[in-house]
């Protein structure tokens, strides 16, 4: 199963970026996430490892993922290593200066699971889709507060300039 | 007599070691019996049955140490059909991953069923003995236990929110022998899954199920599809009642009660702390079965 969700955000793709490579920054935007772990031996880039989980239903899903793709400041890609097999990319692309879409994609599959693996892939959607809606807000929230903070530093800083 | 021990097997002698073959390895189960890709495949289905039927809530399990042996300590609900118990493999499962070994420890009976038994051992049941328990925790493995065992899982579903171990503390004794701390795990939900009305403990007596089958109980409830079911052997269609389940901290008995503890006060601490516990997920609940 495959879930895309995207959203605008007022911010161009290099804070967008910054905020997102930063792990500590995602147990403040990511719903439902109930752990979120750096469990390799640097904290981000290519072949960094997370423990992440996530509340889906009665459970607590995840598992340990390695980040596959890392091109500043575009992808930033994962794929499962254990736990439930899943993928999942944040793409980050600049619609015109200042306004950045954020592109959230996830695939999940149960394989091996018949019919119920089917039904549970299924009625994960909704719930999942969810989240992820969820995820992108926050996430626009944060970016976007972080791009006036930084706005109002750069506009202090000249004044200061100015002042001296 | 040499002759006699050299004849080769006669045909019924050949079907009864056969037989008593299939039978000891239907009332047995070993550690290595676990299937790590059996159960990642089970768990779409438990899944579904805990999110949708049960609406089950799994808390805390942070609590549960992620890298040393914990000895598990469950009430135990539901009568045959331990619903709690497949709700907890399963988020065990998913927070730990299939990778990390669990062991849950049942009753020869349980293990004999013919299909359920197949799944019980795949999914780390071995048969109950403290021999088992402790080869499990050598081997790092956490281990569930449910001391009430038989008698706290058919107790009348009015006394469906209280502890009962009935004063076994064999798994203080196991915890302590191992040097694992334990760790309570609370549930609540599981004896709404039927009406059940009595242990049955005098009939169990007086048909001496206690000395041949091992059960201090015969009980008897009404439950689907049979209406009045007497024995629970062939299990049950559990009611979808709302299944909540708490993890508690672990208590480690040589720290808290120091190296040679009276047990009496051990058990009395650990029970006192489910109960509690308890108490507080029944007060949250507004209806039976609904939650």
């Amino acid at each position: 199963m495959r879930i895309n969700e995207s959203t605008l955000v007022a911010a161009p793709p290099e804070t967008v970026w910054n905020y997102l490579a930063d792990p500590e920054n995602y147990l403040h935007f990511m719903s439902g996430i109930t752990h979120w772990e750096v469990t390799g031996d640097h904290a981000n880039g290519l072949g960094a490892r997370y423990r992440i989980l996530l509340r889906v239903g009665a459970a607590e899903v995840g598992g340990l993922v390695e980040m596959v793709e890392w091109n500043e400041p575009f992808d930033i890609a994962w794929h499962s290593v254990t736990g439930v097999d899943n993928r999942g990319r944040f793409r980050i692309r600049e619609q015109r200066p200042g306004r950045t879409r954020i592109e959230y994609r996830l695939a999940y599959g149960m394989v091996g699971g018949g019919i119920a693996g089917l039904l549970t892939e299924v009625a994960a959607v909704y719930p999942m889709r969810q989240q992820m809606r969820r995820t992108l807000r926050q996430l626009k929230r944060q970016v976007e507060h972080e791009q006036r903070r930084l706005e109002t530093e750069r506009r202090r800083a000249g004044r200061q300039r100015v002042g001296a | 007599m040499y002759y006699r021990e050299q004849k080769p097997r006669g045909l019924a002698e050949r079907a009864i070691g056969f037989a008593r073959e299939r039978v000891e390895r239907r009332l047995s189960a070993h550690l290595e019996d676990r299937d790590p890709d059996y159960l990642r495949e089970a768990l779409p289905l438990l899944w579904l049955l805990s999110t949708f039927y049960f609406r089950a809530e799994v808390r805390d399990l942070g609590n549960i140490p992620a890298d040393r042996p914990v000895l598990l300590v469950g009430n135990h609900s539901g009568g045959n059909i331990i619903v709690d118990t497949f709700i907890f493999s399963l988020a065990f499962s998913t927070y730990f991953g299939v990778e990390r070994p669990f062991h849950q420890l049942a009753h020869n009976l349980a293990i004999a069923w013919p299909v359920a038994g197949e799944m019980l051992r795949k999914s780390g049941t071995v048969s109950a003995s403290h021999e088992h328990a402790e080869q499990a925790l050598k081997a790092g493995a956490p281990v569930l236990v449910y001391p009430g065992g038989d008698w706290e899982t058919h107790r009348p579903s009015w006394r469906g929110n209280e502890i009962d171990f009935a004063g076994r503390k064999g798994f203080i004794r196991l915890a302590l022998d191992a040097g694992v701390p334990i760790v309570p795990v609370v549930s609540i939900g599981g004896q709404e899954t039927a009406l059940f009305l009595s242990r049955g403990g005098g009939l169990a007596r007086a048909l001496r199920l206690d000395r041949l089958l091992r059960l201090k109980v015969l009980p008897i409830s009404i439950a689907l599809p049979w209406g009045l079911n007497i024995g629970d052997f062939a299990g049950h269609i559990p009611l979808p009642a709302k299944i909540t389940i708490e993890v508690l901290p672990p208590i480690d008995l040589e720290r808290e009660f120091g190296s040679d503890p009276d047990l009496d006060q051990v058990y009395d601490h650990v029970t006192a702390q489910m109960q509690e516990a308890l108490d507080g997920l029944a007060a949250e609940r507004r209806l039976p079965v609904i939650g």
